[in-house]
């Protein structure tokens, strides 16, 4: 009985698992610029692998008899990198695509790390477009 | 000797890092655990110039808590985003970049707050002030702003204002 009711859960949560993370990948295609896309990849598969995960530590614990400990550090490691790894590219865009004025004010003197890099004297001039190079490949950004 | 000033500058990390090794090595033995407090003693003294003070956690039932809020926040922002992408037009969709001012310090709090706000609901931490005192963050469908932001301050930041001082 249990292993049926085990296994019930696992099938239900590998079947969710992988309806959300195709939900974040389709989001890649329907949502218009990197901005948006940004946030299929970090949410939708967030729940979508952890779904997964948690079959996966049922399925060894209840039907193996061998708990894992393997799936919490998983978990914890995409915790960590998918953050950073969202800020990084967040960054990325935000050089190619925007400029500094296009963004809401920093509030403060000195603007946004990615155009005003800290330790530098005096606030951002006004005018100052970081894109530099390469020249411009896209006309103005998808923004 | 003063071990806990010297070699234990930092004992949070050094738990933490003896718990992952027993972790990684999936099972308890004596080995396992003293080559865990080594590792937890041996890389906070290898990396102590990242962790120029200690890092002070001050009430860590709220960090039991704050933690199993972002864990539901997570799956409602998972199904949120979800039915956006399933159901909208794209048109109906209000992206927009705003500005949330910071009211806390610590750099671990501030890191917390960012990763927090990647993970949860329709939102990404894209760029941190040069001062450090402000957070650029895209919203996907962010038709009022100024909610947002006060949505994120007093759900999250408040909290963590409480963990870290």
């Amino acid at each position: 009985m249990l292993t049926l009711i085990a296994e019930i859960l696992v099938a239900l949560l590998i079947v969710i698992g992988s309806t959300f993370a195709l939900i974040g990948s389709f989001g890649l295609i329907k949502l218009p610029d990197l901005a948006t896309r940004l946030h299929g990849p970090t949410k939708a598969t967030t729940l979508g692998v952890g779904a997964v995960l948690i079959a996966s530590m049922i399925y060894f614990t209840v039907l193996e008899g061998d708990f894992s400990f393997h799936e919490l550090v998983i978990t914890l490691f995409l915790f960590l990198t998918a953050p950073l790894t969202a800020n990084f590219i967040a960054k990325a865009y935000l050089h190619r695509h925007i400029r500094h004025d296009d963004l809401p004010s920093t509030n403060r003197e000195e603007g946004w790390a990615t155009y005003d890099p800290p330790g530098e004297e005096g606030p951002l001039a006004p005018t100052q477009n970081p894109v530099t190079e390469p020249p411009a490949r896209t006309p103005a950004g998808g923004a | 000797m003063k071990l806990h000033g010297r070699w234990l500058r930092h004992p949070l990390i050094t738990l933490v890092l003896a718990g992952f090794w027993l972790l990684l090595m999936n099972e308890i033995t004596l080995g396992g655990v003293l080559m865990g407090l080594f590792l937890g003693v041996v890389i906070p003294l290898y990396t102590s110039r990242f962790w120029p003070e200690a890092p002070a956690i001050r009430h860590l039932p709220r960090v039991v808590e704050y933690t199993l809020i972002v864990l539901w926040d997570i799956v409602v922002a998972n199904v949120q985003v979800a039915w956006w992408i399933l159901f909208w037009k794209v048109e109906r969709l209000r992206p927009s970049f705003m500005t949330v001012p910071l009211d806390i310090y610590s750099p671990e709090a501030i890191t917390m707050l960012a990763g927090t706000i990647t993970m949860t609901p329709g939102t990404v931490s894209c760029d941190l002030s040069a001062d450090g005192r402000a957070l650029l963050v895209h919203g996907l469908h962010a038709p009022d702003v100024e909610e947002t932001v006060a949505g994120i301050k007093d759900r999250y930041e408040r909290r963590l204002r409480e963990i870290f001082g």
